[in-house]
């Protein structure tokens, strides 16, 4: 199909459809609205169920009633409602349910702003909940990729039988951009939902949803279980993309709305003969770690850039382990940079590296 | 020929209940238990575990069933039953996970009729976490957080959940039972039928609040407890049905 002119919000909820979300529940915040409005209107085509519940806390709790009971299940939300889903989600990764649950992040702390940011970063990266887990979170840079990874991830969701987040901001929830949601993506091949609670039917012993172990070694066994099933992922799901990489001096790394305002710069440095490379996660978690081994020996140095005082860096540093010197770019609050911000972040730490 | 007079329910596992001695958890299990088993229903049950001494339910009912985090049951039976029209969806719920942490869900479960079914457990404490004072304790019942009994001018007066949920429109069936003795246990059970009958036919939200005993966290024996619960609880916390499908209101 031809791309069309899609508002962000509209294609993520239709992408969602296209992959075979039965069921949806969420609560209004802005800048992602637009997102439960369309759901609203056109989940009843397609034999699904739109729900919007009292809070975020009961969202995400019909979120694990509905995948325990074996349904493609989606939840939206921004910054301060994903805060309040936290529980259910680190709820879902112990019990192990799949899910997909959509953040279009805003400026924070508390209420904050209803600007672009990656001001969530460690929230999403490091869990947020309680206990040891892990949620695989995406963070697509335009409509296109953020619509086809919203296709994968019920896929990688059910693979795993662990929520999956997609990391945007109201940028791309907001700007048309042409789109096309039926572009084919990479399929999984998913095993059957043998532990759903559909009721035994007489067919079965009764199955148990549960994240509950009060036995400490029962519970050390199944972390463990969790823990493999993470290495797994860190194994075959780090994904990211690497841009003039080729004869680079520095390397930024940037992901979504950052992303693209670095491209515009690293092509203003070229135009003065700076070659500068991108490194552009597009799993947050797992952290393409994988990519920094492919950072060519003419760099000498990296600059994370963020929509944040400085969060990924902390990742950037240990997939880095000491070899180049790291430095830090960022505006937060909602503030978008001008590329030539990062221009000229860009020259004052190749500058510095000069005198070292 | 003999006749079998009791018989373990099907509804129920083989496991032994965790339950105190003389803890009324156990009776109102065994009527939930029955009701599915004489509905027919145990199949396409899918019953929802609280957070609370009953936390560990899913191991005694026998069939489907989901553990939720603290008092967000309502919401998880939302859930599945919005996916699972089909299925019978129960929520099992103390009064700290329902009458405290979760009035939200168990509001809003009512607020928009969910068609599940909702077993109450007042027991007018925490009992898992040690007895401390619940939003249903008695003004002047002493526990571990109101050691000199419950003060009406700083924790308020106990919350009636039966009488709160009925001023609800979606509220289609609030029932107060008791198990203090076998002709109120008998009761207790037909309260339990009809909230499931309720949800066979799809009438909406059926929710009956049982006057329960802890008498581990009471500080008193179990005939004691009972008799406590017949004394004050029920004083306090009238029996009677609240709200009943227009059809059946005599
Ligand atoms: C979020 C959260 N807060 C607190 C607890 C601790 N907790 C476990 S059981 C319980 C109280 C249960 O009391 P009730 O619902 O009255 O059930 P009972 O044990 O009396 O049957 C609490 C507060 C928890 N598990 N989770
Ligand atoms: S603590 Fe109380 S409510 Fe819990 S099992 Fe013991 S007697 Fe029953």
């Amino acid at each position: 199909m031809a791309k069309v002119m899609m508002k962000g919000n509209e294609a993520m909820a239709l992408a969602a459809l296209k992959a075979g979300c039965k069921a949806f529940f969420g609560y209004p915040i802005t800048p992602q609205s637009e997102l439960p409005e369309y759901l609203a209107k056109h989940m009843p085509k397609y034999g699904g169920v739109f729900l919007q519940a009292e809070s975020e806390v009961a969202a995400i709790n019909m979120v694990y009633g509905a995948s325990g009971a074996g349904v493609r299940v989606m939840t939206s939300s921004s910054s301060p409602g994903i805060a309040l889903k936290q529980e259910g989600i680190s709820y879902m990764a112990g019990a192990e349910l799949p899910a997909v649950i959509i953040n279009v992040m805003r400026g924070g702390p508390g209420l904050g702003g209803i600007q672009p940011s990656q001001a969530d970063y460690k929230q999403i990266t490091r869990g947020g909940g309680n206990g040891d887990y892990y949620v695989i979170a995406y963070a697509p840079e335009d409509l296109q990729e953020t619509v086809n990874v919203i296709k994968e991830a019920f896929d990688v969701a059910d693979l795993y039988s662990n929520p999956v987040m997609i990391a945007v901001d109201g940028l791309i929830g907001q700007m048309m951009e042409p789109v096309d949601v039926d572009m084919e993506v990479s399929k999984r091949e998913l095993p059957e939902k043998t532990w759903a609670t559909t009721g035994t039917q007489g067919k079965r012993p009764p199955v148990n949803i549960n994240s509950l172990y009060l036995d400490p070694l029962n519970l050390e066994k199944h972390a463990l279980k969790l823990a493999e099933k993470y290495r797994l992922i860190k194994e075959n799901e780090q994904r990211y993309e690497l841009v003039n990489m080729d004869g680079a001096e520095l390397v930024i790394v940037a992901f979504g709305t950052m992303a693209r305002i670095v491209r515009s710069a690293i092509e203003l440095l070229s135009e003065e003969g700076i070659k500068v490379g991108l490194l552009r996660p597009i799993t947050i978690w797992p952290f393409p770690e994988k990519a920094f081994n492919e950072i060519p020996d003419s760099v000498k140095g990296i600059l994370s850039c963020e929509l944040s005082t400085g969060q990924m860096i902390d990742d950037v540093k240990i997939a880095n382990n000491g070899r180049l010197p790291v430095g830090f770019f960022g505006r937060t609050g909602g503030m978008l940079p001008e590329p030539e911000e990062i221009v000229s972040a860009v020259k004052a730490m190749l500058g510095g590296l000069k005198h070292e | 020929m003999s006749k079998i007079v009791f018989q373990r329910t099907k509804g129920l596992t083989e496991k032994e209940f965790s339950y105190c001695p003389g803890c009324t958890h156990g009776i109102i299990h065994r009527l939930v238990a029955e009701v599915l088993e004489e509905l027919n229903i145990l199949d396409k049950a899918i019953g929802i575990s609280p957070v609370g001494c009953a936390v560990m339910n899913y191991e005694f009912f026998n069939c489907d069933m989901q553990q939720a985090a603290h008092g967000r049951a309502p919401a998880v039976a939302t859930g599945i039953k919005r996916v699972r029209p089909d299925n019978i969806v129960f929520t099992y719920q103390g009064d700290g996970d329902l009458a405290s942490i979760g009035t939200a869900e168990i509001v809003h479960a009512a607020h928009r009729s969910e068609n599940i079914t909702v077993i109450f457990i007042n027991n007018a404490v925490y009992g898992m976490t040690g007895g401390q004072m619940a939003p249903t304790t008695l003004v002047g019942q002493k526990t571990t957080t109101s050691p000199f009994g419950r003060d009406a001018r700083l924790c308020g007066e106990p919350i009636r959940m039966s009488e709160l949920l009925a001023t609800i429109p979606g509220a289609t069936y609030v029932e107060r039972v008791s198990v203090h003795d076998p002709a109120n246990v008998r009761k207790a059970k037909r309260a339990v039928k009809k909230a499931f009958e309720i949800q066979m036919k799809g009438l909406g939200f059926a929710f009956v609040e049982f006057i329960s005993t802890c008498p581990v966290n009471w500080g008193k024996t179990p005939q004691e407890a009972l008799n406590w619960a017949k004394e004050h609880m029920i004083n306090y916390y009238p029996l009677g049905v609240f709200r009943e499908p227009k059809e059946d209101a005599q």
